[in-house]
């Protein structure tokens, strides 16, 4: 049962930002629904005023151009995963949206949903984090680019402002010869522990700039810098031999809580595992 | 029943039209009014069945535009403009559609309580796909959840409907 509320349904991202200056916190945005409509049938958030944002066109566009893919956050799961951009473009991407959730939260459930909602266990924000992509968040008279590492503060909590609308997502387009790879492992409808690398090969057989994140175990998805200091830098062999020790440095940096998913010991286990993993994967595909 | 009609007429409805199995549907919605409950206690029809309420199992599956949904998290006034097609709408001229055929031939049925989701999503994902792996069949069904007997017999009852419907085409 959902109690009743009002629709506002504006026509652009202006009309959007005013509405939420216009309510505060008795309005919420309105996109899926997957995540936001799940609370409310529980009586876990209650709001006088559902914006739909669904009906601001020109939100659900994916672009490559110059150097960067634009990814609209009113972009579906399902529109991700059949995207031709992203499958010439980023693979990794698409792969990971094959398995959110399923068929049927993917056919409605948008990115920007996801992103904004920041349910602790969910998957793009990690890879999102690794792969250095920006967020833009817009209102009235404003427009900002926040980077995927700043934008997640805590769980169900993110830095937009109450009257910032989220409205793209810009990932830099990998390097040739880059290595990337996601992997999460859980064993109920949400992912346990989720990995992401991403690294740019030197002109011989070393590691560039490297970047490593980790969802679910905490919060909120998080770059583990200190994992990624290990790794940076290294031949391939020696980072391969210091790939144990990179993956404790990761659980320990990773702010692991235990939770229905698991303890906090399991879970830094489990980063040290997926770590180890991922970044095989990412070297074998690179 | 001053105040009462007061109340209510500062109660939003929207008003929808939209193809139901075929046919268009007009009708004046509240915002917060769920698909589900709509499809079932306003317009009768019950084949979609409420469980998990979360959507995870798949029980309340209907097609929109042809994709599969969780009726129990869509809201009603979503499917304005659009076609939505329930298990009641699937045979046509009183024959069973091929994927119903196929579940009453291969004991696809078992309880019969997932079996309206499980049928629908079938249909979505033979019409994208008519001659899915057993892989990609497992991939594209793994949210309709059976919570009594098990997937073997699902899945032969997919797999049977798809060459027979492929053989037809």
């Amino acid at each position: 049962m959902l109690r009743r509320f009002r629709l506002e349904e504006p026509a652009s991202v202006r009309e959007v930002s005013e509405l939420l200056g216009r309510f505060g916190e008795s309005a919420k945005l309105y996109a899926g629904g997957t995540e936001l409509l799940l609370a409310m049938k529980e009586g876990l958030v209650q709001y006088e005023r559902l914006i739909n944002v669904k009906t601001v066109q020109g939100l659900n566009e994916i672009q490559s151009s110059d150097g960067i893919i634009r990814i609209g956050a009113l972009c579906t799961h399902h529109q991700l995963e059949n995207s031709p951009v992203l499958r010439q473009s980023l693979p990794v991407f698409v792969k990971l949206e094959e398995n959110v959730a399923n068929v049927r939260v993917r056919q409605v459930g948008t990115i920007g949903g996801n992103l904004c909602f920041a349910e602790p266990h969910a998957d793009p924000g990690t890879l999102l984090i690794a792969l250095g992509a920006k967020l833009v968040a817009e209102k009235t008279d404003s427009r900002r680019e926040i980077p995927a590492e700043a934008f997640f503060v805590g769980a169900y909590e993110t830095c937009l402002e109450p009257d910032e609308v989220l409205t793209e997502i810009q990932v830099p387009l990998p390097a040739t010869r880059s290595g990337i790879a996601y992997l999460k492992f859980g064993y109920l409808e949400r992912p346990s522990v989720g990995v992401a690398v991403a690294f740019s090969r030197n002109g011989g057989d070393s590691i560039g700039d490297i970047k490593i994140a980790v969802g679910c175990a905490g919060p909120a998805p998080k770059r583990v810098v200190e994992a990624e200091e290990a790794l940076k830098g290294k031949t391939m062999e020696e980072a391969t031999q210091r790939l144990a020790q990179a993956g404790q440095v990761a659980g320990r940096a990773a702010d692991a809580i235990s939770d229905l998913h698991g303890s906090q010991e399991y879970k830094e286990h489990i980063v040290g595992v997926l770590l180890k993993r991922a970044f095989q994967k990412a070297v074998s595909q690179g | 029943m001053s105040k009462m009609m007061a109340r209510r007429s500062d109660v939003q409805t929207l008003p929808i039209s939209f193809t139901l199995n075929g046919k268009l549907q007009e009708m004046e919605v509240e915002p917060h009014e769920i698909l589900l409950d709509v499809v079932r206690e306003r317009l009768g029809l019950t084949g979609a069945k409420r469980s998990c309420d979360v959507q995870v199992c798949g029980t309340c599956t209907l097609l929109v535009d042809g994709r599969p949904v969780s009726a129990c998290t869509t809201l009603a006034f979503e499917v304005r403009g659009r076609s939505v097609l329930t298990i009641e709408g699937l045979a046509e001229n009183g024959k069973l559609h091929p994927l119903q055929q196929a579940f009453i031939e291969h004991g696809g049925f078992q309880c019969g309580y997932c079996t309206p989701g499980m049928i629908l999503a079938a249909k979505a994902l033979l019409d994208e796909n008519p001659d899915p792996t057993e892989d990609e069949l497992k991939h594209f069904m793994h949210g309709n959840l059976c919570r009594c007997t098990g997937y073997k017999k699902i899945i032969e009852s997919i797999l049977a409907a798809a060459e027979k419907m492929r053989s037809k085409s």
